[in-house]
């Protein structure tokens, strides 16, 4: 596979590589409606002395089932607009519409994982902690959310756990209980912030592995946010690259035809590489 | 390289040959083993803090027998006796009942106060404000001098002992319970708020349990202020209606130097104070937050 130049404004998957995702290449007039539509939006963070603009004017569309990864690095506004896309910060400029309907507050149709181990509530076991936005978003009442909760801590692995506490599982474990909270919600988009970041090497890898199977069961919509290529590559079958200070969107490229057995194949090295390249060249090269 | 001690800058690590070995299950040794029965007895903390307790009323007798003044100082078995007969008869058990309701009373008053001015304090700027202004002002101000005030606005009687109870409660609980919702990490916030909750289900589902440690040391420190308030109350107006509680028991029996059923009514204090906080409050710690592994 390769990918066009950095100029280009929108990158087709090749032919061999859609033929083994099954994917194929859609002219842009013939393309579905969007899930997910960021259109000019602007973020900005308020600090006691002065407001800082953390992203300028991004425009991405993400498609029903799509893994579109946020890749860049740190400063790039990426958490922040992931973050807007949840709800949680309003955006000073531009709209961001899922189905087509803007985006006004936090709300179950888009369950975040976060990087961060404390976002399971410790009161709660792993079986509580799963059906508790199911309850607490009156979504279902408690027999149907301890079934589905079941149905998916099942599909992360961690049934024989589903009695334990957040305190008493690693962190890898802790990670798959707060994606199997988000699949269980069955949100319209599951967002993703770094959530492997803090894991070790190994466990992190496992969990990749995992997350691909899991889509290939659920096909799930995923917005994934990382600052490693090699995770945006294989996690995504689609990146956005963003520049820092403020973030802006500096190219979009495919990664479909990539997983975890890819890793070092030459092909994989290629696109490593450019995207490496396009991350790391002086900031006056990048204007877009 | 030649040399192994050599100092020289290309001195490479050797190249030694690699091995692959594949490992059999370990049964040669037990992969855990119990620890020594002295240990896990030493473990009990009951029979830590017994002995504990043994020790001091083992000093307190002896020390009791060398002074051998029975108005000043009654030995721990007098006392014990003393206490012993003074439940049998059933007039403590009727002080301390007195004693204990009109505790609860103004200790529910003073938490459900509390509850509802840091549920205002998270949600408003202006509860914030209000909230530390007050706790600024009457944190530090003791229950028991607001007593004088409370006669002259309530009478002698249950409401002025109820008054200053909620003011020993309300500011230490309040003051607790806001360090402890303002110590909710962000990410469980938003993970609520992602849920969809807001409002009461927010507070009662997130910030409630979430802060319940520093909830939990308000309600301790809420109930010790209280206890000593109400004993010290009562130590100084004493009865209403000839119906006095613990403390007026105390105050009672001094007038009358029974020094015995003085030391008998301090000793119930003190142990009404320890069932509280090792059946009450560790109880409670220990199917909340222990569990939860949120404290240690």
């Amino acid at each position: 596979m390769t990918l066009t130049e950095a100029h280009a404004t929108t990158v087709r998957p090749e032919p061999e590589a859609s033929a083994r995702t099954g994917a194929e290449a859609v002219p842009a007039a013939a393309l579905p409606a969007p899930l997910l539509r960021i259109s000019g939006v602007s973020l900005e963070y308020r600090t006691p002395a002065r407001v800082v603009r953390a992203a300028h004017r991004i425009d991405l569309d993400v498609y029903r089932a799509d893994r579109f990864v946020l890749l860049g690095p740190s400063g790039c506004g990426k958490s922040t607009l992931l973050k807007a896309v949840a709800g949680f910060i309003l955006p000073v400029e531009g709209t961001i519409t899922l189905d087509g309907l803007a985006v006004r507050g936090p709300g179950p149709d888009r369950i975040v994982v976060f990087q961060e181990f404390d976002q399971l509530p410790p009161w709660k076991t792993v079986l509580q902690n799963v059906a508790f936005p199911l309850r607490a978003s009156g979504l279902l009442g408690r027999r149907e959310a301890s079934e589905r909760a079941r149905h998916y801590i099942d599909k992360v692995g961690l049934t024989p756990f589903a009695d334990s506490y957040p305190h008493q599982l690693s962190g890898g474990m802790k990670q798959r209980v707060a994606i199997a909270r988000a699949l269980a919600m069955q949100p319209r988009v599951l967002l993703m912030d770094e959530p492997f970041a803090a894991l070790d090497a190994l466990t992190r890898r496992k969990m990749q592995e995992e997350l691909l199977a899991l889509w290939e069961e659920v096909r799930f919509t995923l917005l994934f946010v990382t600052h490693s290529i090699e995770e945006a590559l294989v996690i995504g079958n689609r990146v956005a690259l963003l520049s820092p200070h403020p973030g802006r969107v500096r190219s979009e490229v495919n990664s479909h035809a990539f997983d975890l057995t890819s890793l070092g194949s030459r092909d994989f090295q290629a696109a490593a590489q450019r995207l490496h390249e396009r991350l790391f060249e002086p900031e006056s090269g990048s204007a877009s | 390289m030649t040399l192994p001690f050599a100092v020289d800058d290309r001195v490479v690590p050797p190249i030694r040959p690699e091995y692959d070995r594949s490992l059999l299950p370990l049964v040669a040794a037990p992969l855990a083993r119990a620890l020594p029965l002295s240990t896990r007895v030493w473990q009990q903390g009951w029979l830590r803090k017994g002995l504990i307790l043994a020790i001091l009323a083992a000093a307190w007798e002896a020390l009791a027998r060398f002074q051998d003044n029975d108005l000043l100082l009654p030995s721990f078995t007098a006392t014990l006796s003393a206490l012993a007969e003074g439940l049998a008869d059933g007039e403590l058990v009727e002080r301390v009942r007195i004693s204990l309701a009109v505790l609860a009373q103004g200790y529910l008053i003073g938490a459900v106060l509390a509850f509802g001015l840091t549920t205002l304090a998270v949600s408003t700027q202006i509860g914030r404000d209000l909230l530390s202004t007050l706790t600024a002002m009457f944190n530090p101000l003791p229950a028991i001098a607001l007593l004088p005030l409370a006669l002259l606005w309530f009478g002698l009687g249950n409401g002025s002992l109820v008054f200053v109870l909620v003011h020993a409660v309300l500011w230490p609980l309040a003051l607790n319970t806001f360090a402890g919702f303002q110590g909710v990490p962000d990410t469980l916030r938003m993970a609520g708020r992602n849920y969809g909750l807001s409002g009461l289900g927010y507070v009662w589902q997130i910030l409630i349990p979430a802060a319940l440690p520093a909830i939990l040391s308000g309600l301790k420190i809420g109930w010790a202020f209280a206890w000593r308030t109400l004993i010290a109350a009562e130590l100084v107006f004493g009865a209403a209606s000839g119906k006095g509680g613990l403390g007026w028991y105390i105050y009672q029996n001094r007038n009358e130097l029974y020094t015995d059923r003085v030391f008998a009514g301090l000793l119930l204090v003190i142990l009404i104070g320890l069932v509280i906080e090792n059946l009450v409050f560790a109880t409670l710690e220990r199917v909340t937050v222990r569990r939860w592994g949120v404290v240690r």
